[in-house]
């Protein structure tokens, strides 16, 4: 997962489930497997994919350990994963801000021409 | 994705649903409705029963009596509660292998617990002054406000139900003749509403 530096996108965060996932992590310390599963609505094969590619990307730390008898996974945000979420965030703002002034641009010249006689 | 303003909105929904508690049972609501029902059935029946037609013949308890029995009686209805509140909430939480401490239950118990334990202050100071027709009044306005303040870290009928809990509040200090009734109604009635209407809607 690399950031393409002209655009400020990180590839990470292109599909939904994994940018729901780090949204997450940002507000929770930890989560464990099954919470996310249930939270987000999805299959334990898709959830443990992505899940997978997070932590390949070092955005995410895994623990293992057992709740009772059943097996209790939990992840949490690593340093990096955490400055990255936040630079997506800012990509975004920034997106919508030039949206925004781009619009408004559009919206100003027709306003030009329709004051010429 | 998908516009960046989609995406913005599906970050903020995200980040608040995780940090809700979801274990809270509903049957634990209905259960407290129950037992509040039963004591204030007890409560009825130790005030008024000697006053009416058909029990004039029933002495009626002494002054010291009562209280003592009040008090033992509302402890026992809030122990019993809130042992089943947490037993089945455990249970739910178990059945789906979430972790029951989680960041989210802790700030839901933090936010429900303050006003309830100063409104629990608040009416022992209401006995120490003698005002006993307050108490079902402040017991509803506390309890609720615990409820509505608690209720962004949870399910959202519970919002409903605080809201519901502060207007019989409101109602029992205005009118206190009916303050036994406003309780029974808050406390039992629409505890067991709300609790059926959770339990049907996450616990299915």
């Amino acid at each position: 997962m690399s950031v393409d530096s002209k655009l400020g996108y990180d590839k990470a965060f292109d599909h939904v489930l994994r940018l729901r996932i780090m949204s997450i992590l940002m507000v929770n310390p930890t989560y464990d497997f099954t919470s996310l599963k249930s939270l987000l609505q999805v299959t334990d094969g898709n959830l443990a994919s992505h899940l997978r590619q997070l932590e390949l990307a070092t955005y995410l730390r895994v623990e293992k350990s057992f709740s009772g008898r059943k097996p209790l996974t939990t992840y949490s945000l690593t340093e990096q994963g955490r400055k990255a979420f936040q630079s997506h965030l800012e990509f975004l703002e920034n997106l919508i801000l030039q949206n925004k002034s781009f619009k408004s641009s559009i919206t100003n010249k027709k306003a030009e021409n329709t004051e010429l006689p | 994705m998908k516009t960046p303003e989609e995406e913005l909105a599906e970050i903020k929904s995200m980040m608040e649903k995780s940090t809700r508690f979801l274990s809270l049972s509903g049957l634990a609501g209905v259960l407290a409705g129950l037992y509040a029902l039963v004591a204030s059935g007890l409560a009825w029946f130790w005030i008024y029963f000697p006053g009416s037609s058909w029990g004039s013949d029933v002495a009626p308890l002494s002054f010291k009596e009562l209280l003592n029995r009040m008090l033992l009686l509302g402890l026992g209805t809030l122990v019993a509660a809130v042992s089943s509140a947490y037993l089945l909430s455990r249970r739910k939480s178990a059945s789906q292998t979430q972790v029951f401490w989680s960041p989210a239950s802790k700030r839901f118990l933090l936010a429900l617990f303050l006003p309830v334990a100063l409104g629990g202050l608040f009416c022992f100071a209401l006995i120490h002054e003698r005002a006993f027709e307050l108490i079902p009044a402040a017991m509803l306005i506390f309890y609720g406000l615990g409820l509505v303040q608690a209720s962004s870290y949870t399910l959202g009928e519970i919002k409903n139900l605080g809201f519901t809990l502060l207007f019989m509040g409101i109602l029992a200090a205005f009118f206190p003749s009916i303050g036994l009734l406003c309780w029974t109604l808050g406390f039992g009635v629409f505890h067991l509403i709300y609790g059926a209407l959770m339990y049907y809607r996450h616990e299915r």
